[in-house]
């Protein structure tokens, strides 16, 4: 029972891996691709730990993977939001589709 | 007192990591605390005492549960974003005003936009957040901050503020 | 089941190859280094996978210290973008 759980976390994380690389081929930008690619990855590698823990249950694998959870959580937002800020001051255009630019005011 | 405090955080993290209770695991975890705590300890919050009151961590339960069911709705329109034919983006930088104070609350609700539905942060100067949108809904700054930092500023200045 | 896992486990890693694929064609220098870090995560995931397939744990240890790994990484990579020295 648990190692069917376990088999459909991992399936669903794998299900939000691919889109997240899906994503990373089709949009057109630098700033898209990292949105669309930090999210789904995230989740889909916190769904796999999930599927983890109920596979091993509460013994120190498990709890190791419950750990991990937050860790990827917090080092993947912080890494995203370090890498769209140096892609702007690298001097990265905003993609052609794109409407608005609040920032450009406050990086002078 | 701060460095008591990091000291006890990072030993319950080494015994929760390596979850065996004998003693030479307990004296190498003690030892590998007592260097972060002095290397790091200035660097912790200020007010400990609010780690003791118990209704911040009722509202942290409440808020873990608006964070996911967020989380999953920006996945699903990631993928409707990705996988519909034409790809309908319209995609800029905006501007957002927060009302929060301290840093460490800064940094929570920048983290949470990051992972809510079509947004990413990309810098703080002093109380502004600058926000890359993946579909710009509306031009107004009011409508946009509370579609933006509406669902989590209330919760996060009950947790920390 | 441990056919299913296996199949599971060669999705993963073709999806990391994806994003080698984005690495070399990347047009722009911040768009390799946006492969590099989604790299990073995936490789995560596939320790996790390896795992629970051979029933040891300690390649979760290593796990958890490629996520760290790599957010170092990923901050270094982005200082580089800035044009700033290291200790700025």
């Amino acid at each position: 029972m648990n190692n069917m759980i376990s088999l459909i976390f991992i399936t669903i994380g794998i299900l939000f891996n691919l889109l997240g690389c899906i994503g990373i081929i089709r949009l057109p930008d630098t700033y898209n691709r990292l949105q669309a690619a930090t999210k789904c990855v995230t989740l889909g590698c916190c769904s796999i730990f999930l599927g983890v823990l109920f596979h091993f249950g509460f013994s120190d694998a498990g709890v190791k993977a419950l750990v991990a959870i937050p860790i990827l959580f917090f080092t993947s937002t912080v890494g995203a939001h370090a890498l769209i800020r140096g892609t702007y001051h690298f001097g990265i255009k905003l993609g052609e589709k794109s409407v608005k630019d609040d920032y450009k005011d406050a990086v002078q | 007192m701060k460095y008591i405090t990091l000291f006890i955080l990072s030993l319950i993290f080494w015994l929760l990591l390596t979850f065996k209770l004998t003693v030479p695991n307990i004296i190498v975890g003690t030892v590998a605390s007592v260097i972060c705590s002095l290397f790091f300890g200035r660097f912790f919050v200020t007010n400990v005492y609010k780690l003791l009151q118990p209704q911040r961590y009722f509202w942290f339960i409440v808020y873990l549960f608006v964070f996911i069911w967020e989380c999953l709705k920006a996945n699903l329109d990631v993928a409707y974003r990705v996988l519909h034919p034409a790809m309908p983006i319209r995609p800029g930088i905006v501007k957002v005003k927060t009302i929060l104070k301290s840093d460490l609350a800064k940094m929570l609700l920048a983290n949470s936009i990051t992972m809510t539905p079509g947004t990413i942060s990309v810098d703080i100067i002093d109380d502004n957040l600058y926000i890359h949108w993946i579909y710009i809904r509306s031009e107004d700054p009011e409508v946009y901050t509370g579609i933006i930092t509406g669902a989590f500023e209330k919760y996060i200045k009950r947790i920390i503020e | 089941m441990s056919n299913y896992l296996n199949i599971l486990l060669y999705v993963q890693i073709g999806l990391s190859v994806i994003c080698l694929y984005r690495i070399i064609i990347g047009p722009t220098i911040p768009d390799r280094m946006v492969g590099v870090d989604i790299f990073g995560i995936l490789v995560v995931g596939i320790c996790a996978i390896i795992a629970i397939q051979t029933e040891r744990s300690y390649i979760l240890d290593i796990g958890i210290a490629w996520i760290i790994l790599s957010f170092i990484g990923t901050l270094t990579l982005a200082k580089y973008l800035t044009c700033k020295k290291l200790n700025e």
